[in-house]
């Protein structure tokens, strides 16, 4: 195999097979998922209206307090004001002029099973191929030697398109499926936690979310269930013109675990388009949540034509005692980034932790961070932000710390760096600091600086090209947050980090 | 607040004050009161007035007892310049000349064009971008007086400018303007309680390779009230230093907004705070541009907060595209001394140039448990123990006053406050 001749020797790592190498290294150049899929597609109306929000109810067969509760959400909506507080500089968004629910044609009669699931649908999902263990997974293929599984949820436009490993997890306990099954299969959990974390009207993105989202991810970890696998989500945006808005609820009960994976791509568009997810997690008792993504949407061309308007609201609620969770992003995609997946630590000794990598090269902006809000006593957070600029691009990351006179014996640590490659781009820090006790310690350290000349040099002398060494020495700027990932996504993250990268020097 | 209702605060508070429609202060204040009216004064929701509500410097009317007025640099061989009541006092002055300066006072300076036509109102303008200074705006317009300080050479000594309070209800807006020529040299100092309310600007323009030092001690009254802007701009090689000590007071926000334009300049600006009590917000808001290559900036503000005290930090540095080679550091910590205090910080960073160190670091937190326990172990006392634990903590912020005179004047002064806030 002539691919094969050219690779350099590279130590595979436990989990990582060297086909995921393969395919990672022959990605190398643009943005490798900027194909479409021709499919049949079926929309709803242009634009966005009363009719529009009872018709997503209608095709999701919602009963009808789900839909009563879009409505309300639809309403707070329209008396709201888009925020612009954040460092983003893009066009007025008509909001009129999106499809607000797309869905493939084959999806009519939802399939029973992976086997029914359209050919296209799945040839999509496998041309994707990240990771290629889940694609596997996917098309039904289990590996009997395969260590590690990850049972997939995946959304295609509007549609949950398939769900892998139902029935082993349903041994479990553990319910996965998208959220509009979970509306008509488990209203009443649905009922008991939608919309408590992140309110109906809690921001413009989220409430327009709250009125419009098509679907998403559902998932429970009942009591004492440690989930037998990793769970993820892919999410696609395919169609043209079309927003995306999903809803993810994920509910981990009395001293459960799991790890949640979220990966995202879109079509290379000429046009903008709009994304703005809402994501919940509700954390009791001793129960801890992972949640990883790894944000890849189409970032627009050279000159920022295109690409995916990212407007994302994600919080977890540590609402039992010693709870636990931790964010993981990588965030190499979108025109647009607005971003701030939050903790709120209301449990005693309950446990946030963020780790965020966001690249921005070309003409993409990010404005990405994260909250922690400290309202019991020993409770402890941890913030560790890598940005990364390069082109023209513009990086902001924007967090905020709060010691709540409650909240004695607390803890945080935070910690931002930036990198800037090339004098075109810019890369800023906007952290809000709040401490209302004096048992509770805060620390916020934040640097900026450029790619180390002696070390690019010592790149170079090894015989490196300029953008090897780059890719290097930036995922060397990222480890803390790259050993953070599960194995899964680590070596991918790896990748990205230097494909994303790519044209920055020289 | 909505923009109806700043403009309505706005009338309130002007009403009845009047300035000098004719000649350059004419049209500079004449200038200064049109962007105040675009602007209104600012409201609670304003993201730069996020922890400092600004109602009690809205008010229109101001009223405090203010404690027996405690003059600091007594030990400094100073050329000392009194304003009592916001009025310069020529009966307590010295004799305002000076080798190497010259001074006037702004309410002399009406008609002849003056140098400091190319000051006054000039730079707080250019300190209106990015973010409105309504307060600044204020100040240029309606100063009752000031001084306009032309530094020729080096200073023969510092001038010192001490305010005195007689009445309890003298709401005091000051506007003074400093112009060091290429390698002159001066060191300013301010201290005493100038009445409940005082409004200060501070404009210095600091020509290639001159150096500006700025030592101010604001205390020590309980209900005196403090709201000071400083905008320099700093040319190739110059230095700027600028120290606060805040002690006492209810409400004090101090803005510097530094523009460092020339290559190879240097801006520090430092503070320390001691603050007792609920009524007590300690605000030091600033903001450092660098427009030019290899340039230093340092921020370094420290606050000791008991008893409910608030302490507010707002720091940024801007580097601008082409700032290459800017070397910025800011530190804001504080420490609190028990579970009622609050220090609420927002440290930013801007930077569009990729050859730059910059960082900002913020803590907050109780006295270290183990140190105090170290010092109780070899026989201090606990309220020594903690007393120098506190010192040692403001030593790096004191650090940066370069005379040690100075220096020690404050030190002093932050010891007495210990010994009296011991509970």
């Amino acid at each position: 195999m002539a691919l094969e001749d050219t690779l350099p020797e590279i130590e595979v790592r436990e989990g990582v097979d060297r086909e995921t190498i393969e395919t990672v290294q022959a990605m190398a150049g643009k943005y490798k998922y900027g194909w479409d899929t021709e499919i049949e597609m079926e929309f709803a109306p242009k634009g966005l209206n009363e009719d529009i929000v009872r018709l997503i109810s209608a095709k999701n067969d919602e009963p009808e307090w789900m839909t009563e509760w879009r409505l309300q959400a639809y309403r707070r909506w329209v008396e709201m004001a888009e925020p612009k507080w954040a460092m983003l500089n893009y066009p007025e968004i008509d909001y009129q002029d999106i499809y607000y629910y797309a869905k493939p044609k084959s999806m009519e009669v939802k399939p029973k099973s992976l086997e029914e699931v359209d050919p296209k649908l799945l040839a999509t999902y496998e041309k994707l191929g990240i990771p290629l263990k889940e694609q596997a997974l996917l098309a039904g293929v289990e590996g009997a030697d395969e260590p590690r599984r990850v049972a997939v949820d995946a959304v295609f436009d509007s549609v949950s398109v398939g769900t892998t490993f139902k029935a082993e997890l349903a041994k479990a306990g553990v319910i996965f499926c998208s959220i509009s099954e979970a509306i008509r299969e488990y209203p009443e959990l649905v009922k008991k936690y939608l919309g408590t974390v992140v309110p109906q009207s809690d921001n413009y993105f989220a409430t327009l979310n709250s009125a419009v989202f098509s679907d998403g991810s559902f998932v429970y970890i009942p009591e004492g269930v440690k989930c037998p696998m990793e769970l993820s989500t892919y999410f696609r945006i395919n169609a043209e013109n079309t927003g995306q808005f999903e809803r993810t609820l994920i509910i981990a009960d009395k001293g459960s675990y799991v790890s949640y994976l979220e990966g995202c791509t879109a079509p290379k568009r000429d046009t903008n388009q709009l994304h703005a997810a809402v994501v919940e997690l509700v954390i009791l008792e001793d129960a801890e949540i992972k949640y990883s993504t790894v944000q890849n949407w189409f970032p627009g061309d050279e000159e920022g034509k295109g690409g995916i308007y990212n407007f994302v609201t994600k919080r977890a609620d540590c609402r039992g005692d010693r709870a636990k969770v931790m964010w993981t992003q990588v965030e190499t995609g979108s025109a647009i980034t607005w971003k701030y997946p939050s903790c709120i630590l209301r449990g005693e000794a309950s446990q946030g932790e963020f780790y965020s990598i966001a690249i921005a090269n070309n003409a993409q902006q990010a404005d990405t961070g994260t909250k922690m809000i400290h309202l019991g006593k020993n409770t402890r957070s941890r913030i560790v932000s890598k940005g990364i600029s390069a082109g023209k691009a513009q990086n902001t990351y924007r967090g905020q710390v709060t010691m709540h006179p409650r909240a004695q014996n607390s803890r945080n640590y935070t910690q931002c760096d930036s990198l800037l490659i090339g004098d075109k781009c810019g890369a800023h820090t906007v952290p809000y600091i709040e401490v209302k006790n004096n048992s509770s310690r805060v620390e916020h350290e934040a640097t900026t600086s450029k790619v180390d000349d002696d070390q690019l040099f010592y790149c170079r002398s090894r015989g490196m090209d300029e953008e090897e060494a780059v890719a290097l020495v930036v995922n060397g700027f990222c480890k803390e947050v790259l050993q953070a990932l599960p194995m899964e996504f680590a070596m991918e993250a790896q990748a990205l980090v230097a494909i994303s990268l790519e044209g920055s020097v020289g | 607040m909505l923009a109806q209702a700043k403009l309505d605060a706005l009338s309130a508070r002007i009403a009845g004050l009047h300035f000098p429609s004719t000649g350059w202060q004419g049209k500079a204040r004449g200038a200064a009161l049109e962007r105040l009216t675009a602007m209104g004064l600012p409201g609670r929701r304003d993201e730069y007035w996020r922890y400092t509500d600004p109602a009690k410097l809205n008010a229109a009317q101001v009223r405090a007892d203010l404690n027996a007025s405690d003059i600091a640099f007594q030990e400094t061989d100073a050329l000392r310049i009194v304003f009592t009541d916001g009025v310069f006092d020529a009966e307590f002055s010295d004799d305002l000349t000076l080798s190497g300066v010259e001074i006037t006072r702004l309410a002399d300076a009406v008609t002849d064009l003056h140098w400091a036509a190319e000051i006054y109102g000039v730079l707080e303008e250019r300190g209106q971008k990015p973010v409105l200074r309504p307060f600044a705006a204020l100040a240029t317009a309606f100063a009752t007086d000031g001084l306009l300080i032309r530094v020729t050479g080096k200073a023969e000594r510092p001038i010192s400018i001490v305010y005195r309070s007689l009445s309890d209800t003298s709401d005091v807006m000051l506007h003074h303007c400093v112009k060091l020529e290429e390698g002159a040299e001066v060191t300013l100092l301010e201290t005493g309680d100038a009445g409940p309310r005082l409004l200060t600007n501070l404009e210095v323009d600091v020509a290639p390779s001159a150096r500006f030092h700025h030592v101010r001690a604001q205390g020590r009254s309980h209900q005196r009230m403090v709201n000071t802007h400083i905008f320099a701009r700093v040319a190739d090689e110059a230095l700027f230093k600028s120290f606060t000590a805040s002690i006492n007071g209810v409400l004090t926000r101090n803005e510097a907004v530094l523009d460092i334009v020339g290559d190879d300049a240097v801006a520090h600006v430092a503070g320390v705070t001691v603050g007792d009590g609920p009524d007590f917000l300690n605000d030091d808001t600033v903001f450092i541009t660098h427009a030019a290559e290899r340039c230093e900036s340092r921020q370094v503000f420290k606050k000791v907060l008991k008893n409910g005290a608030t302490g507010v930090f707002q720091g940024k540095i801007l580097v601008k595209p082409g700032a290459q080679k800017t070397d910025g550091y800011q530190i804001s910590q504080s420490l609190l001394l028990d579970g009622d205090s609050q220090f609420l910080a927002k440290p930013e960073l801007e930077i569009y140039a990729d050859d730059v160190k910059c960082s900002h670091g913020s803590t907050s937190g109780a006295i270290d448990e183990t140190a105090l326990f170290y010092l109780r172990s070899r026989g201090v006392p606990q309220r020594r123990a903690q007393s120098l634990l506190v010192l040692a903590f403001l030593a790096e912020a004191l650090a940066e006053i370069e005379d040690e005179t100075l220096a020690e004047d404050l030190q002093l002064r932050l010891e007495s406050w210990l010994d009296r806030h011991e509970d």
